[in-house]
């Protein structure tokens, strides 16, 4: 292990004990630093022969950051820890964004990160189990919250206080599977189960709205019967709370995080075509410095 | 000379999914890592599970979140037996088998029900005669198709320990017992009859019992037949057909599936490799079943029959060509 565990290992919950959550107790500014870091080991990743999903992980990287550091109760000295709360990132095609979260909770060492694409290495660009910290393969769209209701029907039945989120893409929920598990997670008053959506607006061709309209969107996660928060999902502060929320008894929680797709690229920030990119050298330099500079203008 | 049918009488007559119904409710209350899923089948309906109950989930009609769910407490450790048709779970589901499911090799039973054409006169959209050949080409899955009410409750209860993902494909209605041969065992083919001259392999349990029937009318002609049920069909028992064949040229398969794919291909796909021989395919044909009528009915429209069987066997044996004119 390169870093040690950022978070301690809570004692486990009994049944129907309110959650704690007990991460490290950093300041924000420090969490803003971890998010850099992120993007950096994202960038660098964008920068190998087959480039990476560099959009689609830069919006997420505050709601991981959140969740990996303030929210999960989580051991990545044993990513199979049984009272572990359990992370899904649905939108696979934010993969390059999850591996460099988990290298900085301390799953694995940043080293390992150089291997994303090359030939024989278990690092593609979508998870899969093979990785440390990674619950289940993703890329195919529409399959997580059906797999979190699973988790989170076993949680009910071992009556524990653990929790499941589910980090999903806004595109993502034009696929159908959505809303049937979405249904069956209300019908099953799935408390402990929290969805949420990074909601940056884009897709590969355009506007979320533009190719398959999803507004009202918080009055659609209502009518199925879930409680909707919303968030600026780049305040870690408001990620953090809306995130830490006591879950209610008997309705599940979706977060909408608002977010930017593409956020710290400056270039492409905000724009489809930040779906996808495969960066050369100079135009690693220039983000990386850019990165390392807003950082610093922060101090 | 008695049938496959009379030796039958006064056996268990209910049908597999029945069987199945009746074998998981007696074992959900004795062990917490089962738990039963269900996509509002009905099957369940006014079932004691007793100690159980809160391990008996019905999700309603949503076939990708029930394989999906059963993929989430499959990683928690539970083994999950979902229940949904077999057309559903083997073409609707499919993605969801295969990514949330097989990939992991997650220990999740698939209780498929009304399989091959058993649904009857329920129509195409109720029949699957393709979900053999989409399942066995998932890596991690096992494919089994018990031949009788018997085997169903013994290859169950062996699914549930196997650790992995299984397929378990099972019939709408009531059918026979095969006659009494070895104990069902996962991944070993069964010898119901051995012959001489020829050998049949089925999959299932009408293809089994037409299989015994031809073998009947071939020994009229003083034609000996070794009869084979093989209801794994991945892994494949490659050596019991190898050691059936014993040097014959051909082998006839039976199965209620198309011919694409399915069991036969399998067996193809095998012995291809290891011996000259040609593999008959004695399957239904590549044609959807526009017609109502029962499973047996519609099986004998397919040329999936004892008759059927027998000719393909009689030319394998005359034609120096083995029966493909």
């Amino acid at each position: 292990m390169s870093s040690p565990p950022l978070l301690d290992t809570p004692p486990l919950a009994g049944a129907g004990a309110e959650r704690s959550v007990l991460a490290a107790p950093q300041a924000h500014d420090d969490l803003r630093e971890v998010a850099t870091r992120i993007r950096e080991h994202i960038v660098r990743m964008c920068a190998s022969p087959e480039g990476g999903h560099i959009g689609g992980s830069m919006s997420l990287v505050e709601i991981l950051t959140v969740l990996y550091f303030r929210v999960l109760r989580h051991d990545p000295g044993f990513p199979g820890l049984p009272e572990r709360d359990v992370l899904l990132l649905s939108k696979g095609h934010g993969g390059i964004g999850l591996f460099a979260a988990l290298c900085e909770a301390g799953y694995f060492p940043p080293g390992d990160l150089a291997d994303y694409s090359r030939p024989g290495s278990h690092f593609t660009a979508h998870p899969h189990p093979g990785i440390p910290g990674v619950e289940m393969p993703s890329g195919s769209l529409g399959h997580g919250l059906a797999v979190g209701v699973g988790h989170a029907l076993a949680h009910r039945l071992e009556g524990s206080g653990r929790r499941c989120y589910v980090v999903m893409g806004d595109g993502e929920l034009q696929e159908g599977s959505v809303w049937e598990a979405a249904s069956v997670a209300a019908a099953r008053k799935l408390g402990r189960l929290t969805a949420i959506v990074d909601r940056n607006g884009l897709q590969i061709s355009g506007s979320t709205e533009s190719v398959g309209a999803l507004e009202p969107l918080a009055d659609r996660w209502r009518a199925f019967g879930w409680r909707v928060l919303e968030a600026d999902g780049h305040s870690l502060g408001m990620l953090e709370r809306a995130l830490t929320a006591p879950p209610l008894p008997d309705r599940p929680t979706v977060l909408i995080a608002h977010t930017v797709k593409g956020k710290g690229v400056a270039p492409i920030e905000g724009q489809a075509r930040s779906h996808y990119a495969r960066l050369g050298r100079r135009q690693e330099a220039q983000l990386l410095k850019a990165l390392r500079a807003e950082a610093g203008a922060r101090r | 000379m008695t049938t496959a049918t009379d030796a039958t009488k006064g056996q268990d007559t209910r049908s597999a999914r029945e069987v199945y119904r009746d074998t998981i409710a007696r074992l959900l209350p004795g062990d917490d890592r089962f738990v039963v899923l269900d996509s509002d089948t009905g099957l369940f309906n006014g079932v004691d599970f007793a100690a159980g109950e809160e391990r008996y989930l019905n999700l309603g009609i949503a076939e990708h979140t029930l394989m999906g769910a059963a993929a989430g407490l499959a990683r928690e450790g539970r083994v999950p037996v979902v229940t949904t048709m077999a057309a559903f779970a083997s073409s609707r589901a499919l993605e969801a088998v295969k990514l949330d499911i097989a990939l992991g090799n997650l220990p999740v039973v698939i209780a498929a029900t009304h399989a091959g054409v058993s649904a009857g006169h329920l129509g195409p959209t109720h029949h699957a005669l393709e979900d053999l050949a989409t399942l066995r080409v998932l890596p991690h899955m096992t494919v089994v198709v018990p031949g009788d009410p018997g085997q169903t409750e013994e290859l169950l209860r062996q699914a549930l320990a196997l650790g992995g993902p299984v397929y378990l494909r099972l019939g709408r209605g009531p059918t026979p017992a095969l006659p009494a041969t070895s104990a069902p065992r996962i991944g070993k083919a069964q010898v119901l009859r051995r012959g001489t001259d020829v050998t049949v392999a089925a999959c299932g349990p009408y293809p089994a019992l037409a299989a015994l029937e031809a073998a009947e009318l071939l020994d009229h002609d003083g034609i000996s037949a070794t009869v084979l049920h093989v209801h794994t069909v991945k892994p494949l028992d490659t050596p019991a057909l190898l050691d059936a064949l014993d040097g014959q040229r051909s082998v006839i398969t039976v199965e209620e599936h198309w011919g694409a794919g399915g069991f036969g291909s399998a067996v193809a796909e095998e012995l291809s490799a290891l011996r000259p021989v040609q593999v008959h395919r004695i399957a239904m044909p590549d044609a959807f079943v526009p017609v109502a009528g029962s499973q047996q009915q519609l099986l004998e429209r397919g040329g999936v029959s004892a008759r059927a069987i027998a000719d393909r066997a009689r030319r394998t044996l005359t034609d120096p060509q083995g029966g493909t004119s």
